[in-house]
């Protein structure tokens, strides 16, 4: 008990997850913005449009997260000079934010896509005959009810999206768990197992409320058909 | 009207000949916007402000000659390939134990893999890694971080392969468990026997999937500094300062690898019907709520709606998605509240109350003829139901 107290006084751990729930809910906005877009684009009638979503997607689902994030700090940053702020800390947690969003936008497309296939035809057919247009059925009538029948893969892909904000690591943000973690370990070779608990358990209790949420959730949220 | 199952081709009306020519124009705007928005890239990668032209052959050839090759690349892609083929046996072990375990009708074993199960799934791949890297290290393991790729990815993954197992298990079509328990077969016997022998070919194409994810976590291993695919582009990158071009290379070699896979997973879905009772699905649908698996695959009933769409009469057991369960009950109380389950007439009535129906009592009336007595007691379970 000692041992965990002394850990808690010497480095700050909540401070470290508050890092990692902020990479994930910035990272969490902008892939749902960047989704829904994508998302149009696929069920859009311009086929060029289609095209350009589906390559999107195709390539994230198929491209490890790490070398996204390598890539954002040595190539788009070193090489390309893409810079957010002059601040370095704060620069790497953007450069990190953007390298998530471009990632988890890709899931959040797919996911509301088998969300749209919750919604019966008729509905569209009943949209298109009230003389609707592609715009007006699809944010008027499908999107509302795909959202209400994608809660679940989307909390399945906030989840990822959580415990992938550890591979921020990988783009250079020192204060998130998976550094912290590392650093500790570097100091306090004793108490490994201990320092390994403490993160391992934070995750737990972070991931348990949101399964917990998304369930209810989509069970309230669904259309009964 | 074009019959392609796109969900798209719903939305929208088949254009008539105004509209096939707002959707050209639209065709060529969109065409052009992503024309400029390559050249920009381009320009920004042929004159990024002070820095070096990145286009440039002297950058790219120490990225592409055969050396790099030879030396870099294909010794980091072995490196990558051997972590990720250990790693996936060892998830399919691991995944098989625990599977089981949990649908073993013993409640400690079930507790235990359980809680292990739900454990590796919550905790980040990169925690594991870094803390067994650690770990091995301080007790002078050789080649630590291979290990530390291996075992964090076994943890992972074979927390979801003994998911699908799980869920495959809960979506065999009901009968397979009460035909071999009244073969006279334990239930640990139908579960080993009958049901997991079904499972496991229902859920390869989902395991297949599971590979993807497997080769692309090992790109993880480097920052644990393990010399794979990634960490050799890295090296190589630094060694000429082209660390874009090296890492453009890797990135489309994964790509390959990656989406060789992934076709791969597309295709086996068809051959493996065949060998099962079960649904079997392209894509691994890890139920997300600790310890509730109800919302497992909602994907994959939407995929069935879509297949229906256009007609034609829906399956008659379409719905055996919802994982997890051992036990037909909880699983049809599951689709029952869910209210997914219009297509299983089971579900309709209260699953608690659900009741196998009597079979009547062949009793001989001299006067009437067997058949009006079938009838007859056809009324008597109509009402009770």
């Amino acid at each position: 008990m000692n041992e965990f107290l002394q850990l808690f006084s010497q480095y700050n751990v909540p401070g470290a997850f508050l890092v990692n729930i902020e990479l994930t809910l910035w990272s969490a906005l902008f892939s749902l913005i960047l989704g829904v877009v994508l998302l149009m684009m696929r069920i859009s009638p311009i086929s060029s449009l289609r095209t350009v979503a589906g390559a999107y997607v195709e390539f994230f689902k198929n491209m490890p997260l790490t070398i996204i994030m390598v890539f954002m700090v040595l190539g788009a940053f070193a090489q390309l000079k893409l810079t957010f702020s002059n601040s370095f800390a704060t620069n790497f947690f953007w450069l990190a934010v953007t390298g998530l969003s471009l990632y988890t936008a890709a899931f959040v497309c797919e996911s509301l896509r088998s969300g749209i296939n919750t919604v019966p035809l008729g509905q569209a057919e009943a949209a298109r005959a009230l003389g609707l247009n592609f715009m007006q059925s699809a944010t008027q009538i499908i999107l509302p009810q795909a959202f209400r029948g994608s809660v679940a893969p989307l909390g399945n892909t906030l989840i990822a999206l959580l415990k992938n904000s550890t591979v921020a690591a990988a783009a250079s943000v020192a204060t998130e768990t998976s550094s912290l973690m590392s650093e500790m370990i570097e100091f306090h070779a004793n108490s490994i197992v201990a320092i390994f608990l403490i993160f391992a358990f934070g995750y737990v209790i972070l991931i348990i409320p949101i399964g917990a949420l998304t369930t209810v959730l989509s069970n309230k949220l669904a259309v009964r058909r | 009207m074009s019959r392609n199952n796109n969900e798209s081709s719903v939305l929208f009306d088949e254009p008539g000949p105004k509209g096939k020519r707002n959707i050209r124009i639209a065709n060529w705007v969109g065409g052009v916007i992503v024309a400029v928005l390559v050249v920009l890239i381009l320009m920004r990668l042929h004159n990024p402000p002070d820095g070096e032209n990145q286009l440039g052959w002297e950058l790219w050839k120490p990225a592409l000659d055969g050396e790099a090759w030879t030396d870099f690349y294909l010794p980091g892609l072995w490196m990558t390939v051997k972590a990720a083929v250990l790693a996936v046996i060892g998830s399919v072990v691991f995944g098989l134990i625990f599977g089981i375990g949990r649908l073993l009708p013993s409640k400690i074993v079930k507790v235990v893999s359980g809680v292990i199960v739900e454990f590796c799934r919550a905790v980040p791949v990169l925690m594991f890694m870094i803390f067994f890297w650690r770990l091995f290290s301080f007790m002078g393991i050789q080649s630590a971080s291979y290990w530390a790729v291996v075992l964090g990815l076994i943890l992972y993954n074979g927390s979801v392969v003994a998911e699908l197992v799980r869920s495959g298990v809960g979506n065999l079509p009901g009968g397979q468990r009460e035909a071999s328990l009244a073969l006279g077969l334990t239930t640990t016997q139908s579960l080993m026997q009958i049901e997991v022998p079904q499972a496991i070919y229902a859920m390869l194409p989902a395991a297949v999937t599971q590979l993807v994810v497997v080769l692309k976590d090992t790109a993880l291993g480097s920052i644990i500094m393990y010399t794979d695919l990634l960490q050799e582009s890295r090296r190589l990158g630094s060694m000429y300062f082209n660390i874009l071009q090296t890492l453009v290379v890797a990135g489309v070699v994964y790509f390959i690898v990656c989406a060789l896979l992934s076709k791969l997973a597309e295709w086996l879905p068809s051959r493996m019907q065949a060998r099962t009772a079960a649904p079997t699905e392209p894509e691994p649908v890890a139920p997300i709520a600790i310890m509730d698996a109800s919302n497992v695959n909602q994907i994959a009933v939407a995929k069935e709606l879509d297949e229906d769409r256009y007609g034609g009469a829906p399956n008659k057991y379409h719905v055996h998605h919802a994982g997890s369960n051992a036990t037909a009950r909880g699983w049809r109380r599951q689709r029952y509240e869910q209210g997914y389950d219009a297509t299983q007439p089971d579900s309709e009535r209260d699953p608690e109350r659900l009741e196998f129906p009597e079979i009547p009592l062949p009793v001989v009336h001299p006067h009437r003829n067997p058949h009006a007595h079938d009838g007859d007691s056809q009324r008597h379970q109509d009402k009770r139901s």
